[in-house]
């Protein structure tokens, strides 16, 4: 039915256009790693990129002196260490510090943190978003862990709270 | 022979030694196995039809739920079904098969061809069609129904759902499978068989819109093929992609799904562009105003296209640089959208314009189509978009597009062509009357959408809070008046196939180019020798 010719011309353009589409169909799948490298080449994706996710909420006018404490009931079995002994901190900034667990002991134990605040009234200002106090912490024999807790203080603390102390005690759980 | 613009070509049906050597099979048989490009373009647009009012039918449905607060007529979970299926039906079985249907009987008729470059492909690509549908409508009836996770098919939703999800992806699999090939198809005709003269830039309007809209298919299809198969395999074959149980990124799903996305939104505005651009010219008798600049405008608009997909997730995590580029590149495809605005009015511009049922079609699709471009801009702008991101603002927004846009011009292209291809002129007072109640109607229907996205309701959802019970209601009402609307298009299309006053090769006065010097109905096999073209 065609012009004489335009077969082999036909068929041409038909092999052209379906290695286009088989290209594109490898492209889909090459995208996977692409956005990976082209978000490392141009560093638009790092955290400090996302401008838009900027807390406004933090009160730089101010500063407390958050003084932290970490005990264990019995030190020749666990041992945990507090990351410095005081931080500063910014009302309404998010805050994380990062305790270190060690199991001295040849076996595996459990346990858990109570925190504690001096003064007492700071505990109703300190917003706990992640603390390894929310759970049990099951250790093996000879393991180290790194336990993270952010927190961020509340902006309605009151202005004569300079100083306040955040303090963990660590306590082997009892089997029954 | 030399088919001036007086003697139409009506030989080959007639002539024994002219194409019609054989015995063309009659019933089922001849549908199942036709070859020719105008049976295929039929069917194409019955399958929209018949698609149309299964998508119809659950539009009604959503829209009876959403008549009053509470849940009355569906279940969250069957309501959830409903609205995904009506998006893919919709787009994939409606507006897309109805413009390649458009393709396939215009496309050989407008450039002089004597059919489509690969007939088999062309009758393979349709009949790829219900299988497809079949397989998305039937999988309502499956264990646990349907696909409920919305039509843009997002993990981790897409990764947990039955049986009807592997469905569901066999399902776009099959009809990209159909739309690459279509596409391959028109695009050969177009590059190969155009008659002698017929130089590139003097191919009607509606043939370059389709060239650039078949580009576009065969550059996106596959990608959407792409995420799909991923899908299938993070579901099937342990694989990770989108999981982010094994270390997946489903923000990736959504990047690679909106890079086939955008394109496709243009893949269903871009013939409609080229039928508006047609119709217009003919009923305000003149010229097409910047034609040059139409072409221009169409292919920056398909090139532009592929830059701003993000703009459909700024709410993502997205860096602020990349909001910004998404947001100003997306600004940027107003300027060609408006070049084609502007042009289609200084066409109307000191015009003989008379007022046919196509031609109303055509100039609701400009102010219509106009708002939902507006609304477009408005989502278009981050802090705007992060406000309106999935309420019904969005919804009144693509469907002032699609509805008002894409599926006014196919309508304004049937009220054109009918005559041609049947042969018989339509009866122009239903038309008339389907014209203004479902241009009435369908405002009534989407405007207050605006509203309630504006006041913060949520898109997909079967209930809502009873601050948005007045204008919910509002639009059910011109939902339902819509939907009993378009009975009267099918009345209008069967009265036309049946009889009614006979149409003359050119059936309007104002009508140019090379399907109007043919008779009306053309030939089975029309062109069969290359008309002229000066």
């Amino acid at each position: 039915m065609n012009a004489p010719g335009t077969g082999n011309a036909n068929a041409r353009v038909r092999e052209r256009l379906l290695w286009l589409a088989l290209v594109m169909f490898g492209f889909a799948f090459a995208m996977v790693p692409l956005y990976r490298v082209f978000c490392d080449i141009t560093g638009i994706n790092r955290d400090e990129a996302q401008v838009l996710a900027i807390n406004t909420q933090v009160d730089t006018s101010r500063l407390v002196l958050v003084q932290l404490l970490a005990n264990v009931e019995d030190a020749a079995q666990w041992r945990l260490n507090a990351p410095a002994a005081a931080i500063p901190a910014h009302p309404g900034e998010l805050i994380q510090v990062d305790f270190e667990l060690e199991n001295l002991a040849d076996r595996a134990v459990s346990g858990h943190a109570v925190a504690s605040y001096a003064p007492a009234v700071a505990a109703r200002y300190f917003r706990k978003i992640e603390c390894f106090c929310f759970r049990e912490q099951h250790l093996a024999a000879r393991e180290r862990r790194v336990l993270p807790v952010m927190f961020v203080l509340d902006r309605q603390i009151p202005p004569d709270l300079g100083v306040v102390t955040l303090s963990y005690a660590f306590f082997r759980q009892v089997k029954t | 022979m030399n088919p001036s613009m007086d003697t139409p070509m009506d030989k080959p049906l007639t002539d024994p030694h002219d194409a019609g050597h054989h015995a063309a099979p009659a019933g089922l048989w001849r549908w199942l196995t036709t070859t020719n490009h105008k049976d295929i373009g039929s069917l194409y647009l019955w399958f929209a039809a018949a698609m149309f009012l299964i998508g119809g039918l659950m539009a009604m449905v959503i829209r009876a739920e959403l008549f009053q607060p509470g849940l009355q007529v569906v279940q969250p979970d069957l309501f959830n079904q409903l609205t995904t299926l009506h998006g893919l039906i919709m787009i994939f079985g409606v507006i897309m098969p109805a413009f390649t249907g458009f393709a396939n009987w215009q496309i050989p008729l407008m450039i002089g061809a004597p059919d489509m470059a690969f007939p088999r492909m062309n009758n393979w690509s349709f009949w790829l069609l219900p299988v497809a549908a079949t397989f998305l409508i039937g999988s309502l009836f499956l264990p646990g129904g349907a696909v409920s996770g919305g039509w843009t098919m997002y993990p981790p939703l897409y990764l947990q759902g039955g049986i009807s999800y592997d469905l569901t992806i066999f399902a776009i699999h099959i009809m990209g499978a159909s739309s690459i090939m279509g596409a391959i198809n028109i695009i050969t005709t177009i590059l190969n068989l155009r008659a002698p003269g017929m130089r590139m830039m003097k191919m009607p309007m509606f043939v370059w819109t389709w060239l650039i809209t078949a580009y576009l298919l065969i550059a996106v299809m596959p990608v959407l093929a792409g995420a799909v198969t991923m899908l299938l395999a993070d579901r099937n074959f342990g694989t990770h992609f989108f999981d982010a149980a094994g270390g997946g990124d489903p923000v990736l799903f959504q990047h690679i799904f909106w890079f086939f996305g955008h394109p496709e939104v243009y893949i269903l505005i871009l013939p409609a562009f080229g039928i508006v651009s047609t119709v217009i010219p003919t009923f305000a008798r003149k010229p097409l105003f910047g034609y040059r600049s139409m072409v221009y405008a169409t292919a920056s608009i398909a090139i532009l296209s592929f830059i701003v997909w993000g703009h459909h997730m700024f709410t993502v995590g997205m860096p602020a640089g990349m909001q910004l580029f998404f947001m100003y590149a997306t600004m940027l495809i107003a300027v060609p959208t408006g070049v084609k605005v502007f042009n289609w009015v200084v066409t109307l511009w000191k015009g003989s314009i008379s007022f046919e049922t196509a031609m109303l079609f055509a100039l609701a699709f400009v102010f219509l189509f106009t708002i939902g471009g507006f609304s477009g801009l408005v989502l278009a702008m981050v802090p705007v978009d992060v406000q309106l991101q999935d309420t019904y603002y969005v919804v009144a927004h693509f469907h002032y597009v699609l509805v008002t846009g894409a599926l006014f011009s196919i309508f304004a292209g049937l009220y054109y062509w009918l005559p041609k291809w049947t042969g018989h002129m339509i009866d122009e007072r239903w038309g008339r009357w389907h014209f203004w109640l479902s241009a009435i109607s369908v405002n009534v229907l989407f405007f207050p959408m605006h509203f309630l996205g504006l006041a913060g309701m949520p898109r997909r959802i079967p209930d809502y809070a009873l601050q948005f019970a007045d204008f919910n209601r509002i639009a059910s009402l011109g939902g339902f008046v819509f939907g009993a609307s378009q009975i009267l298009l099918l009345v209008v299309i069967v009265k036309c196939i049946r009889g009614g006053e006979p149409a003359p090769a050119r059936a309007w006065d104002g009508a140019e180019g090379l399907e109007w010097t043919l008779t009306s109905p053309p030939p089975y096999h029309s062109f069969a020798k290359p008309p002229e073209v000066r």
